[in-house]
């Protein structure tokens, strides 16, 4: 049989060749080739959260990968699931990524009784970030609610590893109570190599809980700020979210100057499935981080 | 564009010539509905005959060609401790004949998504490269709206466009290997009579069209009813089906998951296409929904195409073939359900 089409082999384009790196987000190329990475660590952190180390295999892949602060992956287990993790380490940290996980379905759930040594698939980083070079030369309030101090914990290590650059930083993290606070053994680091003021609040003490009882709220409207000058993260359940933006406001903050990290089911990454339609848009492409302003314009959003 | 004629006898040879080398998908008649009309289906033919070339609409698109209903987006094997990740894109030509202007302006929406948009797909591009494309016009059905879509012209997305003038097929050229192809018939160079005929075809067609849509202003309308009764009024009706989703030539929504062979020696992660109207389509570990009403998600549909997708790429994302329509055994059609939205506004 004589053809007169003849197959048209894609891949033989140079844009295929070397490494795929999703930060060139126009690039034609194996866009479902994840990282095979292997778990290097595991800390628990609470009943329900686990921190994991991984470190991408391939030198190649590993020196190619680079993220922003507020970015996310999409992690899979090959043959069980694909899920999306917002990246809890260091973007200066080159060596491994740490990602903090609660157990809440089958993937979750898995990854918890991983040990050290299993294999992943990595792809990204997908989505926007906390602006934290536009933040330079002005105070910075991080302010996360229960989990939400797993996206927090990458713009606060670049913030603390930069401090000179930024004003006064603070940071306000609620949770329920007091063995659910994540990272425990972090904050004399962030209070005293950080320089920064870390305030904790749990909504119901136990026997030894010393610290503030309440919600987040009150230790923000107990907080000196200067409204002109300050930028504002924001992450935790959209009802936080709300009521702390809407009280940033009241008190001057710009909208344009908070940013808060959206939620939604997430197949692709890539703005493709969309799966994670919020309002108009895609939450993997415009955000999920997004200003307060454009949160206030996106319909269903909180 | 450059245009040309051809006898309807070397369309046939060219069709023959294609049959002979390639695999040709065309509109094929399978049956007849409950009302006694045929029922037609883009399927792969080995005659010329076969094809249906007259025929008034398929239930489904040619989008499965592109973006088949599932398909396997890599394959795993699995050793002990450690797997390895195999990726392939089809590379195997075929040819689409008789395609209508509507679903080859469906496929010129996809290919914003999927090859101009962030993250270009490869499996989608490579069947789109691997794909030769033969559409023709016909004169609407009494429920097609695509004109008010801008969708009832081609100006892209194809390699050759026929226009049916009795006695000879008037022949856009859409792409170089379309060119080629023509080479090996004989296709003629068209004249003032030609011109004239072609003409008098379009107008013929524009004047057919008994469905009028207003959409112009839907993503402004769309933002002031989000609220709007008649999203309930709808939504009760809507069963939750998802068919109008699966029936749509633009709609692309989907999922993914994997799955492991009985031995777990191999697996794969397997995209399968979705709709927005299904309940879990927006449900999260631990049971929370994004939209857990009827109401919401069919509200979603709408939204999306003629809001989101305008907000993205300037134009609505339906091409007015009431497929949709059709398929929905509630009677939830666009022009219907849109007709509502302005009749609220004018209150
Ligand atoms: C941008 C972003 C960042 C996230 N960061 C973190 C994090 O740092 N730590 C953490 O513990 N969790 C995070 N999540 C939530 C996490 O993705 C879900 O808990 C996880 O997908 C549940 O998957 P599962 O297979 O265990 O649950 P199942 O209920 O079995 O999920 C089935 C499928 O549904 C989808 N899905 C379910 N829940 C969610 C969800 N909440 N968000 C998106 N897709 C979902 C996934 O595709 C998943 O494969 C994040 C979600 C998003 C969107
Ligand atoms: S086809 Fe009709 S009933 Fe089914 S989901 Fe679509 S609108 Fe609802
Ligand atoms: S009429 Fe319906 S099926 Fe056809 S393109 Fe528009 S939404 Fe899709
Ligand atoms: S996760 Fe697929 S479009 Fe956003």
């Amino acid at each position: 049989m004589t053809r007169i089409l003849h197959g048209v082999d894609i891949t033989r384009g140079a844009s295929f060749r070397g490494v795929v790196d999703f930060n060139q987000r126009y690039r034609l190329q194996h866009v479902d080739r994840n990282f095979k990475s292997t778990i290097t660590t595991i800390v628990p952190l609470t009943d329900m959260e686990k921190l994991f180390q991984l470190r991408i295999d391939d030198d190649a892949e590993r020196a190619t990968f680079g993220f922003l602060p507020g970015q996310f992956v999409m992690l899979e287990v090959p043959g069980y699931g694909e899920v999306p993790i917002s990246i809890s380490s260091s973007p200066s940290n080159k060596a491994y990524i740490e990602l903090c996980i609660r157990r809440a379905g089958t993937v979750t759930n898995l990854l918890h009784r991983a040990r050290p040594g299993a294999k992943v698939g990595l792809r990204g980083p997908f989505g926007t970030h906390f602006p934290t070079g536009q933040m330079k030369g002005h105070d910075v309030l991080l302010i996360a609610g229960g989990l939400g101090l797993a996206p927090l914990r990458a713009p606060i290590f670049d913030i603390t590893e930069n401090r000179a650059a930024y004003g006064r930083v603070h940071i306000l993290y609620g949770t329920k109570d007091p063995s659910q606070l994540l990272f425990d053994y972090q904050y004399e680091t962030w209070r005293r190599v950080g320089g920064v003021e870390l305030s904790i609040a749990v909504e119901h003490a136990d026997a030894d809980w010393k610290g503030e009882v309440g919600l987040i709220t009150h230790l923000l409207d107990r907080l000196t700020l200067d409204a002109d000058d300050t930028f504002a993260i924001v992450c935790g359940p959209p009802v936080m979210f709300k009521h702390v933006c809407s009280r940033l406001s009241a008190r001057g903050v710009p909208m344009d100057r908070m940013f808060v990290s959206l939620e939604r089911r997430m197949h692709c990454g890539m703005g493709k499935c969309y799966r994670c339609n919020v309002g108009h848009t895609s939450t993997c492409i415009d955000g999920p981080v997004f200003d307060y302003w454009s949160v206030m314009n996106l319909k269903e959003s909180i | 564009m450059l245009f040309r004629t051809l006898a309807k006898a070397e369309f046939r040879k060219l069709v023959e010539l294609l049959l002979a080398a390639n695999e040709v998908v065309g509109p094929k008649r399978v049956g007849t509905n409950v009302r006694g009309e045929p029922l037609h289906q883009f399927l792969p033919v080995s005659a010329f005959d076969e094809l249906a070339l007259d025929y008034a609409n398929t239930e489904f698109p040619p989008k499965t060609y592109f973006l088949p209903y599932r398909e396997d987006l890599c394959s795993y094997r699995f050793g002990d401790d450690d797997w390895t990740q195999d990726i392939r894109y089809q590379v195997h030509p075929r040819v689409i004949v008789g395609m209508h202007a509507c679903d080859i302006n469906g496929l010129v929406k996809l290919d914003k998504v999927f090859t101009r948009d962030t993250f270009p797909s490869p499996y989608y591009l490579s069947r789109r490269k691997n794909t030769l494309i033969i559409g023709i016009d016909h004169l609407p059905g009494p429920k097609c709206f695509c004109r008010s879509v801008g969708a009832d012209l081609v100006e892209r997305g194809f390699d050759l466009f026929l226009s049916d003038l009795d006695t000879r097929y008037f022949v856009a050229i859409g792409s170089d290997r379309g060119f080629g192809l023509l080479q090996r018939v004989d296709a003629k160079a068209i004249t003032d009579e030609d011109r004239a005929d072609y003409l008098a075809l379009r107008h013929r067609i524009a004047d057919a069209f008994e469905t009028h849509v207003d959409v112009q202003n839907l993503p402004s309308l769309l933002d002031i009813e989000f609220e709007s009764k008649l999203w309930k009024k709808w939504g009760d009706k809507c069963l939750s089906c998802g068919a109008c989703a699966m029936v749509c030539p633009t709609c692309y929504c989907y999922g993914v998951h994997e799955r492991v062979s009985i031995d777990f020696r191999c697996g794969a992660k397997v995209k399968q296409l979705h709709s927005c109207n299904l309940l879990d389509f927006a449900m999260v570990a631990g049971n929370h929904n994004f939209r857990p009403t009827r109401e919401s998600r069919l509200k979603y549909r709408y939204y999306h195409q003629h809001r989101g997708f305008v907000e993205a790429y300037d134009e609505p994302n339906c091409v007015g073939c009431n497929r949709c329509g059709h398929a929905c055994l509630v009677g939830i059609n666009p022009p219907d359900v849109i007709a509502d939205l302005q009749a609220e506004e004018r209150r």
